[in-house]
């Protein structure tokens, strides 16, 4: 049952799922650490995933597939950017209309578009790590990856670094603890958040373009069906910390994979129950942690220069 | 001459002031639909000049709307869309209103669907309709009010935020919906995944003379009471001093967890009797992965309609008809149903850049109560700690 195929498969289906969450969570870190709660995640990552999704369909390149997907993902943030941060419109009612028209649009336009030929991307040329891709079940799962996986993997890794030991990352979260301190400092608190929504925009439509260039090598409307909203959950259990990030993302992509797999060694579970899995884990993750999870104390509030 | 000037002062004074108080009233109406209007107005020419964009012609979506969602009998199709729809109102702006935000309405729309859909066929069958019915209300009613008590006591006891528990539990219901159809709940007679159908004589009557369900009265007659308690009952001020500032509710002696608690299963419960109503109503059978969004659409005119229930009335009918009207007059453009999506994401962000201009030239009142704009600007410092 446990077979060497069957782990093989386990495994690239984790970090498969996994990678999509990971890019989108780092990217709503971002965002969070510099006081900007992007409730629109969900509507750019679809952006993103379009765009990746149409880049790597008229190119024939993976890797301009990806890079189409971030610029998606940052022209979806420049409303956040424009209504928020320069101008200090609520946040909340700006994510869910920035939610509602990311899902309209991508499905409209996938329906007009692309429905018809319902066109799959198939799979991208794998990267065998010299050496380790040869040992066996873990070699084939993790180290004959695309390429983009170890570009994106140490893209999270960069910003982990940059969030924690640069001056830009101490602006950044200056900018979501106190901004007024930062000011204060002689940075610019909005040119910082600016910064901060755009690198976040890309790190979603990263994100979204993983999930439908890579993990469903297709794109459909809704595709990301609430993803966006668990990267949200997950920023906030991971306190700005990339490496738990990664962590709480993996349990995610575990909960995901486990279904399937479970029904290939003889448990049927029903699709609906996999699909509310990792919601459930996520919800029982918030009552178990419940104190545990802290935000940058000026989330969510604009900052006007002078006013207390 | 003194007496004189004295006596012609006097009631021109008297004349001005009432003149005066009514044409500020006058013109702060004016200006509150100016704001409430203005939004969905400028939607609707963007997503005119989007749907050029994308080759589609807006004049045969427009007309379309027109012609699917009032003329001819279509209007009553538009009035039973609004059933469902206004008490989906109601319910969010009692938790809006105690600025608790429930973003879990479709799984508690769905769960209470399921209720009526799933034990409905049965209750029917051994017992007179409006006994079934009532059982079924009640039911769907505790149904949603219990499903909130998960996000709703998080939030009162760790302040957990709820925006988030509410939307994660939203697709646990809905998966739960989809479980019961496809499992305990499903027609046997039928390969296809659904309930089995209640027999229309069974379902609510219609209004005589017309095509139109009594659920549309209730929902109606709900908005009024809901209109009543919230502006004219302690009730109601324990609610708004609640939402303007738990830290003030606390020292008046209203308990914020009771009221969190409480004002969670009003508002889920509320959404959850929406979906009793439609399926006993509308639908007489629900079939799995079915999910209208109803409450994401909703929302935005909630808030135009400045969280009062009255209010919402007109704006829901004004999207029932977009609604009713754009699933055809979509095909028609040569678009899909989920371009509404994208007319009611732009109305949203046309109504905060109204309230932004709005605010900058001191026109009128904002969308929302004093308090939970407040509150709004800085959602997340209710107790100075920023927990999420």
């Amino acid at each position: 049952m446990l077979s060497a195929t069957f782990i093989t498969v386990f495994v690239a289906s984790v970090i498969a799922q996994t990678m999509p969450l990971l890019l989108a969570s780092v990217g709503e870190t971002i965002g969070e650490q510099a006081g900007v709660l992007n409730l629109g995640i969900e509507g750019v990552m679809l952006i993103g995933a379009y765009s990746g999704f149409v880049v790597t369909l008229t190119t024939g390149s993976f890797w301009l597939g990806m890079l189409g997907g971030a610029l998606g993902g940052i022209v979806g943030n420049l409303a956040m950017l424009v209504l928020n941060v320069w101008l200090g419109l609520n946040q909340i009612v700006i994510g869910l209309a920035v939610t509602l028209i990311g899902e309209g649009i991508t499905s409209v336009l996938y329906l007009q578009n692309y429905a018809k030929a319902n066109a799959s991307l198939g799979q991208s040329p794998s990267l065998p790590i010299p050496g380790l891709a040869d040992i066996p079940v873990i070699g084939q799962a993790v180290f004959q990856q695309s390429g983009i996986f170890w570009v994106m993997l140490l893209l999270v890794i960069a910003v982990g670094f940059l969030l924690a030991k640069t001056n830009w990352g101490l602006a950044t979260r200056a900018a979501g603890q106190k901004p007024s301190s930062l000011d204060a400092a002689g940075g610019s608190v909005l040119r910082t958040r600016s910064i901060a929504v755009l690198l976040s925009g890309a790190f979603v439509g990263l994100g979204g373009a993983y999930l439908s260039v890579l993990t469903t090598a297709t794109f459909t409307g809704f595709l990301t069906n609430g993803l966006g909203f668990i990267a949200i959950v997950i920023t906030m259990l991971s306190r700005g910390r990339i490496a738990l990030v990664m962590i709480t993302s993996l349990i995610y992509g575990v909960a995901v994979a486990i279904g399937p797999a479970l029904q290939v060694i003889g448990f049927a579970i029903p699709a609906d129950v996999i699909k509310m899995l990792p919601f459930i884990v996520v919800i029982l993750t918030l009552i178990v942690f419940a104190r545990s999870s802290v935000v940058p104390p000026a989330l969510g509030a604009p900052y006007i220069r002078g006013a207390r | 001459m003194s007496i004189d000037t004295e006596a012609e002062l006097k009631p021109s004074a008297q004349r001005r002031e009432p003149m005066g108080t009514k044409q500020s009233r006058g013109r702060s109406i004016v200006d509150g639909l100016v704001r409430s209007i203005l939004p969905v107005l400028l939607a609707l020419i963007v997503a005119g000049f989007i749907m050029l964009a994308m080759g589609s012609s807006p004049l045969a979506f427009f007309q379309g709307v027109w012609t699917y969602g009032l003329s001819g009998g279509n209007w009553q199709r538009s009035l039973v869309l609004m059933a469902p729809l206004v008490i989906i109102a109601v319910g969010l702006i009692v938790a809006f209103r105690g600025q608790l935000w429930n973003l879990g309405y479709n799984g508690q729309y769905l769960l209470g669907a399921v209720v009526a859909s799933g034990v409905g066929p049965s209750l029917f069958a051994v017992m007179p309709a409006w006994l079934a019915t009532l059982i079924i209300f009640v039911g769907a009613i505790l149904v949603g009010a219990v499903w909130s008590l998960i996000p709703a006591i998080l939030k009162a006891r760790y302040g957990t935020n709820e925006i988030i528990t509410s939307l994660v539990m939203s697709f646990i219901g809905v998966g739960i919906a989809n479980l019961l159809i496809k499992g305990p709940f499903k027609d046997p007679s039928t390969p296809q995944p659904q309930t089995a159908v209640i027999p229309d004589d069974q379902l609510l009557p219609y209004i005589p003379g017309t095509q139109i369900h009594v659920g549309f009265i209730i929902a109606i007659v709900l908005a009024i009471v809901a209109q009543f308690v919230l502006t004219r009952t302690s009730f109601g001020l324990r609610m708004d001093v609640f939402g303007a500032s738990p830290k003030a509710a606390r020292h008046v002696g209203i308990n914020s967890t009771w009221m969190v608690i409480l004002l969670f299963a009003l508002s889920s419960g509320l959404i959850a009797f929406a979906g009793s109503i439609d399926v006993l109503g509308q639908y007489s059978y629900q079939r799995a992965n079915w999910d209208p969004h109803y409450g994401d659409a909703i929302m935005p005119f909630v808030f135009l309609a400045r969280l009062s229930p009255l209010a919402a009335i007109p704006l829901v009918a004004f999207y029932a008809i977009l609604a009713t009207g754009g699933t055809l007059a979509a095909q028609q453009a040569g678009l899909n149903v989920d371009f509404l999506l994208v007319i009611v994401g732009l109305i949203l962000l046309f109504m905060t850049i109204t309230e932004y201009v709005g605010e900058r030239r001191r026109l009128g009142q904002s969308y929302l109560p004093a308090g939970l704009r407040r509150t709004l600007v800085r959602p997340f410092q209710r107790d100075g700690r920023g927990s999420l």
